[in-house]
Formats: structure tokens, sequence, C-alpha cells
């Protein structure tokens, strides 16, 4: 025990402040008022789901847990359910196997409810593209407020799009 | 015929490995694979092909180890009567590749083993074929129902637990049927193909330089194994012989990767414990590792470095100086938290014991990798058959006999140990020169093999070329084609709570294999 608490202590804090909105980000549709959006902002569940990545965009969903990024420090955690969820946070092409599974996550997301697509895939495709095996994007299957490209994005990328999608969008 | 007659009758590849290529009929087949079982040897990748529409025929592959180095076994299908003899009686792991093959080709194992489908979910009808060459890549199917046929346990008090495809953790969709009583687990059965995306079809439409790219997003997290497995294809087909210091550098990289995998694993699996602190520690010590990448190669995973002919990255003196430095750190902290670890009387009670799988059943199964070498399986290409620059740097492989969690725990341990090692030895004798070398023309019909050890275990690009140098037809082999199957029996007994452990312990690719 003493071990660890001297590790930790040698350790020290390495949070880094989080990167600013980008209203590039956003797509068309923005499922959420911006009343409501000030309330979840604040404590923001989000459900993950592989929809036929290759596992790279899912390497640096991992890394906003670390200590540097600390997405649980802005009130952002990663819920085990859909159910309990306020944001998707989707990756790779839809493969056609999975989309019935994204389409059932999605239906039994509560409402109101957010949907970040992550990566290049996610956004057109990507090298992946659209084929027997794959219906492409992920705005083919679901509605989509915010796209983050980048293969894959880094966790300052992402945590900039999940802070964009709940923002409000500047008034037109 | 006999297995130590091949490597005089069968041609030598043009390749940086000890790669033989044959072609043989049903019967040499069988024998051969049984002289390679019965020498110690295993099968790394079996695949279908079809040379139809250029006057061919169809064909199935096989890729043996034993020994003397790998032995790739081409055997001509019948168009007419398109079936070839079952291996999985000799090779338990080519259960899953064969029907894969059927699903994909339409070339199917003759004899009473596994006739369900398995690639094949709901997207396509049983009687289509996307991998043969007259499958336009672009047509759909409506989709029906996939009706899979589970294995039904029965008894009094048994019960089912569905979990996935859409999992509860941040990783790959998959679907795992677990037949518990009470919290013991009786049987689990996997159903994966959810991120089968047509990889392999996609490969058909492109050059060898495009297939590049493409090789390196198969599985995400291996990015730099399978790009080196390409190179190696590539460089086999068309003669082309990449610069020393292209060479030492991909090793450089490809042990980078195999740090992070391992750096991350043992992370998650002191989360997966309860001890948070083990996660916050080591994915410290990954983003130090991962900002290195990037600021040195441009790349956080290291993506599109490796590429047919050399390397797209170089390294100068201040580079090499960070590299020691960062790894000097990373040496330190991970003494401390092995100790920690070690001494963790909580995390060593979740880990002893736990996901246990015998030397014997590894070896009957084919467990390869580290789980294999957890296992007391002793295959590390990277020690028994070096290329450049692994034959200048004398790879210790690290082995144990326990095969239980903690065992596959100590392994990422002492191979993360051994991998700094040879990196300090790389930067050291790291030769000046050119980081590319021409990529020639390579000749329709010929066939080249890449094979190397990534962080999971061996990975295996097969390549034939079409015409003008495109691809006609690619499989890319991950070791987790053979390690998915001994995790339904490593689980067998343990309690469920255990199983995300024991998954993490194996941690398994889905991409890999969904392909």
């Amino acid at each position: 025990m003493l071990q660890i608490i001297k590790q930790i202590l040698r350790t020290g804090i390495k949070t880094e402040a989080p990167p600013p909105t980008d209203d590039a980000l956003r797509g068309e549709i923005q499922q959420i008022n911006a009343q409501i959006l000030h309330h979840i902002g604040r404590a923001l569940a989000i459900r993950h789901i592989d929809a036929g990545s290759c596992n790279g965009c899912e390497l640096e969903i991992h890394s906003l847990s670390n200590a540097y990024y600390n997405i649980e420090g802005l009130g952002i955690h990663f819920v085990a359910s859909p159910r309990h969820a306020d944001m998707l946070l989707v990756t790779g092409p839809v493969s056609r196997h999975m989309e019935i599974a994204l389409k059932r996550t999605y239906d039994a997301t509560p409402d109101p409810k957010l949907v970040v697509a992550l990566g290049d895939c996610s956004c057109d495709g990507g090298i992946f593209g659209e084929s027997y095996a794959s219906c492409g994007k992920i705005a083919n299957v679901i509605p989509v407020d915010v796209t983050v490209p980048g293969c894959p994005p880094t966790p300052s990328a992402i945590l900039q799009g999940i802070l964009t999608a709940v923002s409000s969008c500047k008034t037109p | 015929m006999r297995l130590d007659d091949c490597t005089l009758l069968f041609p030598k590849l043009p390749s940086a490995m000890p790669i033989w290529h044959g072609v043989v009929n049903a019967q040499d087949l069988r024998t051969l694979c049984e002289q390679v079982l019965h020498g110690g040897g295993k099968l790394v990748a079996l695949w279908g092909s079809d040379a139809t529409e250029r006057g061919g025929h169809y064909a199935l592959h096989t890729g043996l180890v034993s020994i003397s180095g790998m032995l790739v076994l081409t055997l001509p299908v019948d168009q007419e009567k398109p079936d070839f003899p079952d291996l999985s009686d000799l090779f338990p792991a080519a259960d899953r590749m064969q029907r894969s093959v059927a699903d994909m080709l339409g070339l199917h194992p003759t004899g009473g083993g596994n006739h369900r489908k398995w690639l094949r979910h709901a997207a396509w009808p049983s009687d289509v074929h996307p991998l043969r060459k007259s499958f336009d890549r672009n047509s759909t199917f409506p989709t029906e129902p996939d009706n899979y046929p589970f294995v039904a346990v029965t008894g009094n008090g048994v019960h089912e637990i569905a979990v996935g495809p859409v999992h509860a953790g941040i990783i790959e969709p998959g679907h795992f049927r677990l037949s518990v009583v009470g919290e013991r687990v009786l049987k689990l059965e996997e159903r994966l193909g959810y991120t089968h995306k047509g990889i392999e079809k996609r490969f058909e439409d492109m050059t060898l330089q495009q297939g590049a790219k493409l090789a390196g997003r198969i599985s995400g997290d291996t990015t730099v194994g399978y790009a080196w497995a390409y190179a190696q294809a590539v460089e086999s087909v068309t003669g082309t012989a990449p610069p020393a210091r292209a060479l030492w550098l991909r090793a450089l990289l490809l042990e980078l990767e195999r740090l992070l995998n391992h750096l991350g694993d043992l992370g998650y699996l002191g989360n997966d414990a309860a001890l948070a602190f083990g996660f916050a520690q080591f994915w410290i010590l990954k983003e130090d590792l991962l900002r290195m990448n990037g600021d040195l190669f441009g790349h956080r995973y290291l993506m599109d470095r490796i590429v047919p002919g050399g390397v797209a990255c170089d390294l100068d003196h201040a580079g090499l100086l960070r590299i020691a430095e960062t790894l000097r750190h990373l040496e330190h902290e991970i003494a401390i938290l092995k100790d920690i670890y070690d001494e963790h009387a909580g995390m060593q009670d979740r880990f002893l014991s736990t996901g246990y799988v015998a030397p014997d059943l590894a070896a009957k199964l084919g467990l390869t990798g580290l789980p294999g070498r957890a296992s007391g399986q002793a295959w590390d290409a990277r020690a028994q058959f070096p290329c450049v620059p692994y034959d200048q740097l004398d790879v210790n492989m690290v082995t144990h006999r326990n095969g239980d969690v903690a065992a596959r725990v100590t392994m990422r341990f002492e191979e993360m140990v051994e991998s700094i090692r040879l990196i300090h030895l790389m930067l050291e004798q790291l030769p000046a020169g050119a980081l590319m070398s021409a990529v020639g023309d390579a000749a329709e019909g010929s066939l080249g093999i890449g094979w190397v050890e990534g962080w999971r275990g061996e990975i295996l690009v097969a390549l034939h070329v079409g015409k003008n140098n495109r691809i006609h037809r690619l499989h890319p082999h991950d070791p987790s084609w053979q390690n998915w199957p001994v995790l339904e029996h490593a689980i067998m007994n343990n309690i469920v709570p255990d199983f995300p452990l024991i998954n993490k312990s194996f941690n398994l690719s889905y991409s890999g294999v969904d392909l």
C-alpha cells in the first residue's frame, strides 16, 4: 500500500486543459436544444459503439480516460448500456453485419440524444467504402450530430468533438 | 510424400523468411499435414483463392510451420466438385478457417466436420460467395435473419447469458453465449464476424502500392505488424531488397508497437481486477510513448510508416536520444509497477489459476503467440527464424508454463523488458543509408508471403499477384484465428465475473479475423 501511495505522489498530476469547441465539426442536424444541452454538458453519459472499425479509433477513446486527458474529470463518463446514455460515440464504417445492432442501440438510447461519429471511416466510409459488406458512413444508418475526422483522430480531437456536440450551436 | 523432401522438391520463395511453396494433391496435403503435426509443427494459416477467370482453378492454400521454416502448400480444387480434405481433425484451429473458405469461396471440407457458417451472417445469401471473381463487390442483398445454430447446453439449473455484439466496455463487437450454472461457466460459444467489412475483396481492386494503406488497417492495434508483413510479401514478388536502415527501423517500430499494446493491456488487467491505480499508471506510460511516436514518426500508432520497399520515416540523432531516454524511464517505472502487481494480494488472487490453459491442451489446439508462450508453446519467429535485424540481436524468447492470467501478465512484463533491450541495441547499431529501394514489377500469378511476429503472435500475409502489378487475391492472417477457440476452453469452470479478465489477458482481435 505504501508503495502505491509513494508512486501516486511521485507521478503527480498529469491532467491537461481540454481543447476548445469547433463549429466546423457540426453536421446539419442538432438533435438537442440549447437549454437541455446546458445541463447534459455538465454530466454527460456516453455509450461507445464499434460499428465495424479496425480498432484504431477505440485505442484513442481509451486514451481519453488516461490521466492526461482525464475525461471523467470533465464530468463525462462512459456507460455500459445505451439506456443510460445521452450520447452515442460511433466508430467505423457500418458493417452490414452491425447495421441492425447499431439501429437497435440507437433506438434503445432515450431521447433527447446526441450522436458523434468518430474517424475517417465514420465520416465517409474511409478506405473500406461501401460494398456488399459495408454500409459506409454512420450517417447512412443513423442521424449524426458531429463528425470527427482522423485516422484515428487524436484524443484532443475526439474530446473537441464531444465538447462541440454538447455545446449549443452559435446562432447562424 | 515425405516432409523432409519438401525443402528439396519445392522452390524456396524469394523472401526474408525461410518459406517453401509447393503444389500438391489431396492425399499429399493430408500426409504432409500429419507429418508436420507429428513433428511438433503447426498450422499458421488456411485460405482459398479463385483463378478460374484467368484460366486456372480454385485452390486451397495452407501455411504450415515446422522447425525448418514455413511450408506453403497449394491444393488445386475441382470447379465441378469444389471440395478439399478436412484438416480440422489434425489442426482444430483449421475449423473456423475452413468454414470461412466455405462462406467466402464456396469450397467445402469433406468429411464430418463442422459445417456451420462462420463469417457470413445475414448480409448475403448462402449460395453467394463474395471472394469468387464473378462476384461484384458492390452487390447488395436484402438482409435476412442470421439464425446461427448455437450449441445449446441443457441440464438442471443451466441458463444462458448472451453478451454482445454491442459490449458493455469500449471494445470491438462480437457475441458471446455463456451457458452457466449459478456463477460457474459450463460453456462459452463465440459468434464473430460482426466487423466483416469486405477487406479481402477490397484488396482485389488495388495496386501493390495502394494495398499498403489497407494492410495497416486490418487491425488498428497491429498496424506495424501488418504493414511489415504486407511489405515483405510485395518485396518477395517484386524481388525488392529494402535498404538495411529501413529494415532496422521497421523492427524498431514493431517493438514500439509491442510495448504500446503490452502497456495498455497491463493497465486494463489491473483495472479489471479492481486496481484503478494500475490503469492510471500504465496509461500514463503508454501516452508518453504515443506522444514520442507522434513527435518522432508523425503518427501515434505508426500507421503508414512501413511501405513496400522501405520506410516512410527516419530518425535523427535527437530522435535516438529521445527514444533512449523515454525507454530508460519506462524500464524504471515498469520495474516498480511489476513489484506492486506481484505483491498485491487482491490482484494475485484474481490472476492466479484463472483462465488456465494447460500446455498439452495449448499444443493440441494450436494456441499461438503470447498466450501460447504463456502455456509452454515456444514459438517466436523473431527468435527461431530471425530476419534482419533480429538475426543480429539474439532475441530471448519468453515462455512460461503456468498458462493462467498471471502467466500472461508476467509474459507481458518480461516481453517488455526484452523489447526495451532490443530497442537499445537497435539504437546503438542502426545502420546509415537509404530508406527506400525502388519496387520493381511483379509477375502475374506469383505468390508472396509475409511473416512477422507481431505483439499478439505471428501475422501472415499471402499475396497472389494479378495483371499489371495489381492484387489478384490477398489473405491477411491474424493469430487470433488460432486463439479465439482456445478462449472458449480457458473460461470453462471459471466464474462469469472472471470472463472480462480472462478475455483481456488474451486480448484478441475481432477486426483482424472478421476481415
